[in-house]
């Protein structure tokens, strides 16, 4: 574990905080936005958009993914990489069925 | 016999090898989801018929924040132990296991209501996901139960003994249980609001 | 056993009782649940041979329970061969033993059949090749030759093996369940295996089992090789084996997951009555199913292939790792492109994610779909051949010693190289509809897997046997051992290209008696056969050379070889439970200086320290 003064982490806790409260307004957001009956396209993209943004905080400051080692990174990025081949190529498939 | 790296970080890559390991099983549970992601993707946009029946929103919108709460005290609960604040650790740890027996005792409410109304994964391919997905996530929150519980009972007498290696423990227990949040933050909208 | 032997040898001072790290603090090294620790310096029985934490014995346990069920699975191989070449003829000698649900005197019925065709690939692929190049091979020597004193977590190690175990538990004892074991193709297609019998349940079991334990493996493996190198084994110095197994490693996984993902939906189809495999309106015996419906059975399909073609680099990598190290040592000279085989391997695990439907260019695929698998198969092709092409330049100019297990190694090559380009024709879209499921694709996969990756395996086992006994293997029965099996191999899965090219589908009972098309190369199916029983004769030296020359084979040293990786600097048969090294190795060249000008032995090893000879 790399060296933290007691005051950084207390920064640290300080952050958390303010994270967890973004949390909670963008989950209110987000039932917000499903109410407002938008057809399916923007729909799904918002949902996800917001999503997104939530999955990001938690993993840039609980999971502390911003200041952590090149080598998770390198895993990570692959592992995205094989994450999206699994959700696209299936889809690219079916969507490309011949017809019959 | 010792393992090294096990609680000191090796130089060059900055790593010990609980932390290098947690991520590497995250990684896999990446894919875990992500085949039943691609899955459910695939069911809905190939299924002309598809029918979502309604599912309890405000219920899900508790759980979230009970979710996202947890993971705040979890995150806490390591803080604590940094800052060598044992007392608060044990309080954190204890609010992150009450949470996690919160978000089962709704979801245990929730699966009861659409037992009510009839909904068993049989009924169509959405309850199927739904059951499955949230089922599968149920057992993850499970296991991070069972570990939290250990690290607050009697795993945490490593304290006494060996501070760095039990914060590290803490630390890996975390980054699972903010993935097992993370993963939910992305079934919530999935399952509840599209 | 071999065990006991090793403080005969007198070559090390440290013996198995070095002490430990000091008292009560050092807990078992994991990270797992804590264990209450006796301070046992002595281990008993149990710990020590049955629920190990030492890489070695795991290892072992991995070699022998995999080997084993590679005998098993070619002995089902062997019933479906009598089948093929005798059709309706009752099956000699164990034909009465079968039972009257599975060959009622002793005539295999067609469900029978099924099932030895399912579960033969099952267990070939999942509990013995993978289990055997990764759990054994990869748990014994990754720790060896990279210098650390054992996995970076012990006690997941010990996880993964006795989850694997009950795997294969669940697997055997399926063909004792009522309508008996999986019988739905290696592949379980739905919506087939969902109405399948009881067995296709326990296959699904038994796969999460497996798939859990090769995810525990891959991650020790992985953090191993990157956090315990020894001081001064940077990366490009690992021998090609440990970046085979890195490689591997990664595949494992990343490519399991989805499939276990898939088994868990397949199982809510099976007993929780879902559909997601489960078209609408599946018409079965006459009668329309029950069921939600709607569901996909193409899903399972880009699934179970988002693993199953890594899985096919899981089976081979490794075994081209073993015959790396052992054409290296066995040509005395460095493997030639040593930078461009770790490069191409890091390509080829990277590329097998996206090749996978090449296996599904018969499902209606569009065409641009098709056209980008097609790509990205010809592509990963090019890695392949970099590998097997600097494998066979290493040979040149080298003075060869052919010994048994580099015969197997260089058979790996041809017979590799057999397998892989027959793969082409298969990975093209105009020629797959042809040849899609008929005998040409058997004689493919099984020219890559069988002739090649076992061979690497034999090749490594006799390599390696010093290591794990002390002792070497017997070289005239290794040498009956390789040729009997390398002209029976050609002579099972040879005519099987004739078959296939002739249109003879994989599937039939009857091995093509009643097709016309068939009628021209059914001959061949009695010679296959004969080969095959020919071939289970031939493993016989090999099974008597491997239990004789624990007790009774001759003694060396730790280097037999004369090898410079550092899995030959420890001690032969290491201590157990203890560590492997007397002091930590530290690493100061690469993995093959063999013949270093200069140097008066012709090899030079990895961690001696002598100043490095004139710069050439």
């Amino acid at each position: 574990m790399t060296a933290h003064s007691p005051e950084d982490i207390r920064k640290e806790t300080r952050v958390y905080i303010f994270v967890f409260i973004a949390l909670a307004a963008l989950t209110v957001v987000t039932v917000g936005i499903s109410y407002l009956d938008l057809s399916t396209g923007p729909a799904v993209a918002l949902a996800l958009f917001v999503a997104l943004i939530k999955g990001s905080l938690v993993a840039a400051f609980f999971m502390h993914l911003l200041s952590e080692r090149k080598l998770i990174y390198a895993v990570l990025v692959f592992t995205v990489f094989f994450f999206l081949a699994l959700i696209f190529l299936p889809l690219g498939s079916f969507l490309n069925q011949v017809a019959g | 016999m010792e393992i090294p790296y096990n609680v000191e970080e090796r130089p060059d890559t900055g790593l010990y090898n609980g932390k290098l390991g947690i991520w590497l099983f995250l990684a896999s549970e990446v894919m875990l989801f992500g085949g039943l992601f691609s899955s459910y993707i695939l069911l809905r946009t190939g299924d002309p018929n598809w029918f979502k029946p309604e599912l309890s929103v405000p219920m899900a919108t508790l759980n979230t924040m009970v979710l996202i709460s947890s993971s705040v005290t979890m995150v806490m609960a390591w803080a604590s132990l940094r800052l060598q604040d044992f007392k608060k650790f044990r309080l954190f740890s204890a609010a992150t296991f009450l949470l996690a027996c919160a978000f089962m005792v709704i979801k245990g409410f929730e699966y009861n209501t659409e037992f009510s109304h009839h909904l068993y994964p049989s009924s169509n391919n959405f309850m199927a996901t739904y059951f499955t997905m949230t089922g599968l996530h149920g057992l993850h929150v499970l296991g991070g139960m069972v570990v939290i519980a250990y690290l607050w009972g009697p795993g945490s007498r490593m304290w006494k003994t060996e501070p760095e290696r039990f914060t590290n423990r803490v630390e890996i227990t975390g980054l699972y249980w903010h993935f097992v949040d993370l993963v939910w933050i992305f079934l919530f909208p999935a399952l509840y609001l599209l | 056993m071999s065990f006991s032997e090793k403080r005969e040898e007198g070559v090390s001072e440290h013996d198995s009782e070095v002490p430990e790290a000091p008292e009560g603090l050092s807990e078992p090294p994991d990270r797992g649940a804590a264990e209450a620790h006796g301070a046992h310096h002595q281990e008993g029985f149990l710990r020590k041979y049955i629920f190990s934490i030492d890489h070695k014995v795991i290892g072992l346990q991995y070699g022998l329970t995999a080997l084993l069920f590679m005998l098993f699975g070619f002995c089902l191989m062997l019933l479906m061969r009598w089948q093929l070449a005798f059709p309706g003829q009752p099956i000699p000698v164990i034909g009465g033993l079968l039972g009257n649900a599975n060959a009622p005197g002793g005539v295999m019925l067609p469900e029978f059949y099924n099932q030895l065709g399912a579960m033969h690939g099952t267990i070939m692929v999942f509990l013995g090749v993978v289990p055997l190049v990764v759990g054994a091979f990869g748990n014994y020597f990754v720790p060896l030759q990279i210098g650390a004193p054992d996995m970076a977590f012990p006690k997941l190690n010990m996880m993964s093996y006795w989850v694997y175990f009950v795997g294969g538990v669940i697997m055997f004892v399926s063909f004792f369940l009522p309508g008996g074991a999986a019988n739905s193709g290696w592949t379980s297609y739905p919506p087939l295996s969902n109405i399948a019998t009881m067995g296709q349940t326990a296959w699904l079991l038994g796969m999460v089992f497996l798939i859990t334990s090769s995810l525990l493996g891959s991650i020790n493996i992985i953090t191993t090789i990157i956090q315990l190198r020894a001081e001064g084994l940077t990366y490009m110095r690992m021998p090609f084996f440990i970046w085979s197994q890195f490689v591997t490693s990664f595949l494992l996984l990343l490519a399991f997951p989805p499939l276990e993902a898939a088994g868990v939906m397949q199982l809510m189809d099976r007993l929780a009555g879902t559909s997601f495999f489960m078209p609408s309106g599946l018409v079965v015996s006459g009668q329309v199913l029950e069921g939600a419906g709607g569901g996909s059975p193409l899903l399972w399909q880009h699934l179970f292939w988002f693993l199953a073609h890594p899985e096919v680099y899981v089976l081979i990598l490794p075994a081209m790792g073993i015959v790396a190290e052992v054409i290296a040592n066995n040509t005395r000279k460095p493997l030639w492109g040593y930078k461009a085989m770790v490069y191409a391997s890091v390509w080829l695990g990277f590329m097998s994610f996206i090749v996978w439907a090449h296996h599904m260019f018969l499902t209606g695929m569009g065409t641009v779909m098709s056209a980008f698998f097609q790509t990205t198969t010809m592509i990963i092709s090019i890695p392949s051949v970099v590998i097997l092409t600097a494998l066979l330049i290493s040979l040149w100019g080298g003075s060869i010693r052919f010994n048994t297990p580099m015969l197997f190694a260089l058979a790996f090559l041809p017979m590799f190289g057999i397998g892989g380009l027959t793969g082409l024709p298969l990975g093209l879209a105009p020629s797959d509809i042809h040849l899609h499921d008929t005998y040409y694709v058997i004689g493919h996969f099984h020219y890559v897997v069988a002739p090649g990756t076992i061979f690497a395996i034999f090749a490594g086992i006799y390599f390696w046997f010093p290591k794990f006994t002390g002792r070497r293997m017997s070289e005239s029965l290794g040498k009956i051992h390789f040729w009997g099996s390398f002209i029976f191999m050609n002579g099972v899965f040879g005519p099987m290209f004739l078959q296939g090219l002739a249109g003879v589908s994989r599937r039939l009972y009857d091995g093509g008696v009643q097709y016309s098309h068939a009628q021209d190369v059914v001959q061949f199916n009695q010679f296959m056969s004969y080969s095959a029983f020919l071939l289970l004769i031939a493993q016989l030296p090999f099974i008597f050379n491997f239990f004789w020359s624990m007790r009774m084979g001759e003694k060396v040293g730790n280097n037999p070889w004369q090898a410079t990786t550092l899995d030959w600097a420890a001690t032969s048969s290491p201590p157990l439970g203890h560590g492997n090294f007397a002091e930590v190795p530290v690493v100061w060249r690469g993995p093959y200086e063999y013949s270093v000008p200069g140097h008066e032995e012709d090899f030079l090893p990895q961690n001696v320290a002598t100043p490095a000879p004139q710069e050439g």
